[in-house]
């Protein structure tokens, strides 16, 4: 961290972990599970999010206190919605296919609930660097989150992993699929994307017994 | 039929949180009691009424390719679609503030049970979801476009309730410590969703000639395996 004060470099490594956005900040879950059935949806997402967030949380700090604070929703939200629709053309122009999968939860990053959670919370407060390091700290402990549940459910549910067939060819009963290993098709489906992340929490709240909730 | 069949569509098959999780952020937030999910479920199915149709106006008078014909044969050509997220969330944000503001003028008490829970909405992920599979789906009419936003209101409200009445319950059981909370939420939910999935086949027998090609594609596989592939299908192509 040569470049990075300890206090700044705090602020990007504590949403990886102990303060992550997902599990237990309990944002942006919406538009997170629905894309994560291929681990390369989930990338696309991660870095979309922390674009948009990182940039935003920079805007918005410059304009902090030109903003009335009655009308602040609106004016985040056009600023996010402005950044949103960047990065729908930028995936629209590069990358056609991936922005067809993605459908409108592209758009649904402006409702992401990080993006006005840290806008609130943080960027209303703070200077425009401190908020910038902020941002991208957020989007890449939400990216984290989305790339693991991504890998899992891409590497179980259809034995790829970014479309390489790790574990062999299940036509041609190759790798794993020669001792009768089969894909877990269920993995596939929305509601395991749940039941995935219910694992995560679980695993990180047994290792910090600090983060436990009573109820 | 048309009508009903939407309806019921958008509630059960279709349903914002079990479907294609949105408005998960207020769903986990707000679901520890069921007399706010009541309040925050009822401030959804208002503001998806209003919000949905009015977007489907501007879709089609204003955003799609083409729709600016009414004021005359120069804008034929006019293509502003990439401009829909912004006007939706803005149409959304007004929407809410104006429901605010009327609602706290007529009816005090009214005000006082939904009044928290409306500016929690501009940036609930169901409101603008409804708004752009509206238009990615291609609802033909206004009518339609109504009762598609007053179902998917439903159906977000059905799934609150449900998940709220069991956070209640939950409290008195004895779950693993990491798991409390936000975990066991999660898992409940997700095991909501599947259980929401056997809504999938409810469906399939329409009455127009049209649908009933469709039909007999889909009750030809009539074991299990087969109807959770086309479900899995049906997944993809929402995604």
């Amino acid at each position: 961290m040569g470049l990075l004060s300890k206090k700044d470099g705090k602020l990007i490594l504590d949403p990886l972990t102990d303060n992550n956005p997902i599990t237990i900040q309990v944002l942006g879950i919406c538009s997170a599970l629905a894309i994560t059935a291929q681990l390369k949806a989930s990338i696309v997402m991660a870095i979309s999010v922390t674009a948009v967030v990182a940039i935003g949380n920079l805007i918005i700090s410059l304009m902090r206190n030109i903003i009335p604070s009655k009308i602040r929703i609106i004016v985040q939200l056009v600023v996010v919605a402005a950044l949103v629709i960047v990065v729908d053309l930028v995936l629209k122009a590069f990358s056609y296919e991936l922005s067809k999968t993605l459908s409108v939860f592209v758009g649904l990053i402006i409702t992401n609930c990080i993006i006005m959670g840290r806008f609130e919370a943080f960027a209303l407060a703070n200077g425009p660097w401190r908020s910038f390091l902020d941002g991208i700290g957020n989007g890449a402990g939400y990216g984290l989150i989305l790339i693991i549940v991504g890998f899992f459910r891409e590497l179980l549910g259809s034995g790829t992993l970014l479309g390489f067939k790790v574990l062999g060819d299940p036509i041609e009963k190759t790798g794993l699929y020669a001792i009768g290993y089969e894909n877990n098709g269920f993995m596939l489906l929305s509601p395991m994307a749940l039941i995935v992340l219910g694992i995560i929490i679980w695993i990180q709240r047994s290792r910090n017994k600090a983060l436990i909730e009573d109820h | 039929m048309e009508y009903i069949e939407l309806f019921f569509k958008s509630i059960f098959i279709d349903n914002m949180v079990f479907a294609t999780f949105l408005g998960m952020c207020s769903f986990l937030a707000v679901s520890k009691k069921v007399a706010t999910a009541v309040g925050l479920g009822a401030a959804v199915i208002f503001v998806m009424l209003i919000t949905v149709p009015l977007n489907w106006l501007l879709d089609h008078y204003l955003l799609q390719p083409g729709a600016l014909v009414w004021l005359g044969q120069d804008y034929a050509d006019y293509d502003l679609s990439f401009l829909s997220f912004i006007m939706f969330i803005a149409t959304i944000a007004t929407m809410v503030q104006l429901v605010e503001i009327v609602v706290e003028k007529f009816s005090p008490s009214l005000y006082n049970s939904l009044g928290i829970f409306l500016p929690l909405i501009a940036v609930n992920c169901a409101i603008l979801g409804g708004s752009l599979f509206m238009q990615s789906r291609e609802i033909p009419t206004l009518g339609l476009a109504t009762v598609y936003g007053v179902s998917s209101g439903i159906g977000w409200f059905l799934a609150i309730l449900a998940i709220a009445a069991i956070r209640e319950k939950i409290r008195y059981s004895n779950v693993p410590p990491a798991l409390r909370g936000l975990g066991i939420t999660f898992i409940i939910t997700g095991l909501m969703a599947i259980g929401f999935m056997s809504f999938g086949g409810m469906l399939t027998g329409g009455d127009d000639a049209k649908k009933e090609t469709k039909t007999v594609k889909v009750e030809e596989p009539a074991n299990k395996d087969k109807v959770k592939k086309q479900l899995a299908n049906n997944t993809e192509i929402i995604k």
